[in-house]
């Protein structure tokens, strides 16, 4: 499979490999940065890893972009399939409560009792396609089919950072406060963001990700965790 | 304690800039700085400040400023400015002192304005660069806009004269320029033809984030939802209303519409300075063209920056090695943009 090398501008390429979501996809979307990150090219200033590209942008004074696009056809050519090491985060999730304001929508659309729906959401392993939109903000593949819906016609104004929601066939981890147009069914005390943090991203594309039910006492125990700063939740590596 | 910069009062939308803040895309935040990174540029070197240093920006009305210790301070873009009531020019730097009042008005043309200090605005790094992210709120003074009573570091500034441009900054006019790209397939050429011709205007709806673009819907022809991708800055993307829109340096990281073209780096600060309600016309270009352009108008800016020349009147005894040593700094300054 040849991805096409497509023109963003003239400081930009997008080197796009198919127009669908796929995970085999996605893994070798971060295998070509991950290969211009240990192996950079001459003029390659960072590159953003999503669904199915990754957009490339360069210093044309130092590349010039007909080059640079051969040079990653070549380079993308060479990418190997082999699934590096990756990251398991298991996510605190409360359900319901302030932020899970469709919890109880979202189970009668689905005919599911709201313990039905919550088993469902927390069966899969999410899989974290990309980071995009906002800081640290995370696009979650692997929503089971029966959870598949809608955005909201009408955003809501703003949602806290933690808020777990689904949009279309997608989950995500609401990493700033700001409007949404996704259904909430909860939220995590984990803080996806925080620039005050040595690593202020908690999350990279590519990692895996399990949702883990708590309490209403055990958020409040967590969100007291977090705002003293300590870390509760520590990848698992694989 | 070191000097400092008061907000006695300020327009809509002033922010704490420098020059952005790069290598994060990955993470979702864009680079922010300034919308118009020449003109930045121009008034830090004109204060003798290095490129990475932290200035004002400010959309349509600038304010009034006191400082603590004094500072050279530079206005660029086309607004009238006083010092304690007598007008001072743009595009010039001026000796600011303590107890004297710096008000800059609105704009004549265009719609970002920079001041520069001499020394910088030290207010805290974040992510690595001062920029104000308005969007997520973190960077410059907590995060937003300027508003009376704010009170802002200085860093430290060297004593040297006030300069000027030994020349005018210009800039092409004309209609702006697109390079065709990456979803220029999903649009057919009734599409370039609208975007041509003279049927859209600079739409109110418009920020740091994005401009939207006023005027006849497009369609595109495989529909308006894509897998979403990365936005480069400046990206003419066409969401489902059919209302165009180019995104800025606070944009969106990623996105789900189609995006048409890319505009030319070298036109995406003239189209932020047109005017709301401005008609705005798009042409097609080549990556190589808009390359070339690009490349021209950095070596013209490091040109014009290399040629500040201290302003006549100044009792200046060792002129000429101050302006080697001048041409030093604004070297470095000219590198990064």
């Amino acid at each position: 499979m040849t991805p096409r090398v497509l023109c963003a501008g003239d400081q930009a390429l997008a080197v796009e490999f198919s127009s669908r979501i796929d995970a085999a996809i996605n893994a070798r979307v971060i295998a070509l940065a991950k290969s211009l990150a240990d192996d950079p090219l001459p003029g390659v200033r960072e590159t953003v890893p999503s669904y199915r590209s990754l957009l490339v942008c360069y210093d044309p004074e130092a590349v010039r972009g007909a080059a640079l696009t051969e040079t990653l056809q070549r380079r993308a050519a060479a990418i190997s399939d082999a699934v590096s090491a990756s990251r398991l985060w298991r996510v605190p999730l409360l359900f319901g409560g302030s932020a899970g304001l469709d919890l109880e929508d979202l189970a009668q659309m689905k005919s599911l009792s709201v313990d039905e729906l919550i088993a469902l959401f927390v069966s899969p392993e999410y899989r974290v396609y990309m980071i995009g939109f906002a800081p640290g903000f995370a696009y979650l593949g692997g929503l089971p089919e029966l959870l598949h819906t809608p955005r909201l016609p009408t955003p809501r104004q703003r949602l806290e950072a933690g808020a777990v929601g689904i949009g279309g066939e997608q989950a995500n981890i609401n990493s700033v406060a700001g409007p949404s147009g996704w259904r909430f069914v909860g939220r995590t005390p984990l803080r996806l963001f925080d620039p005050a943090r040595p690593e202020p991203f908690l999350f990279a594309a590519g990692d895996a990700v399990r949702f883990v039910p708590v309490s209403a006492e055990e958020a409040a125990d967590l969100d007291a965790a977090v705002a003293a700063g300590e870390t509760i939740v520590e990848p698992e590596i694989r | 304690m070191s000097a400092t910069l008061s907000i006695l009062r300020s327009g809509p939308m002033t922010t704490v800039q420098d020059a952005g803040r790069p290598g994060l895309l990955h993470a979702g935040v864009s680079g922010s700085g300034p919308m118009d990174p020449p003109l930045f540029a121009i008034a830090n070197a004109l204060v003798g400040n290095p490129d990475d240093a932290a200035g004002l920006e400010f959309a349509g009305m600038g304010g009034e400023f006191s400082v603590s210790a004094p500072v050279r301070v530079a206005v660029t873009g086309d607004a009238a400015a006083r010092i304690s009531g007598e007008p001072i020019a743009a595009w010039e730097s001026h000796d600011l002192l303590p107890g004297q009042i710096l008000r800059v008005g609105a704009l004549q043309r265009g719609v970002w304005g920079y001041l520069a200090i001499s020394g910088g605005i030290a207010s805290p790094l974040v992510l690595g660069s001062r920029a104000t992210h308005l969007r997520t709120g973190i960077g410059g003074h907590e995060g937003r806009t300027l508003k009376v009573g704010d009170v802002l570091p200085l860093g430290d500034a060297i004593a040297a004269p006030c300069l000027r441009l030994a020349q005018p900054f210009a800039r092409a006019d004309g209609p702006i320029r697109v390079v065709p790209g990456p979803q220029d397939d999903a649009f057919d050429q009734g599409a370039w033809d609208l975007l041509a011709g003279d049927g859209y205007t600079v739409s109110p709806t418009r920020d740091r984030m994005a401009q939207a673009i006023e005027g006849p819907k497009i369609a595109a022809v495989r529909g308006h939802d894509i897998v979403s991708d990365g936005t480069p800055l400046g990206s003419l993307q066409v969401p489902g209303s059919g209302r165009p829109m180019v995104l800025m340096a606070e944009r969106q990281t990623t996105g789900g519409y189609p995006k048409i073209g890319t505009v030319a780096s070298v036109d995406l600060p003239r189209l932020g300075q047109i005017p709301t309600g401005q008609p705005v016309r798009f042409v097609k270009i080549s990556r190589d063209d808009a390359e070339e352009l690009l490349i021209a108008a950095r070596k013209a800016l490091r040109s014009l920056l290399a040629d500040l020349r201290p302003k006549a009147g100044l009792v200046c005894e060792s002129g000429f090695l101050l302006g080697i040593n001048l041409i030093d700094g604004v070297a470095a300054v000219a590198e990064s943009e």
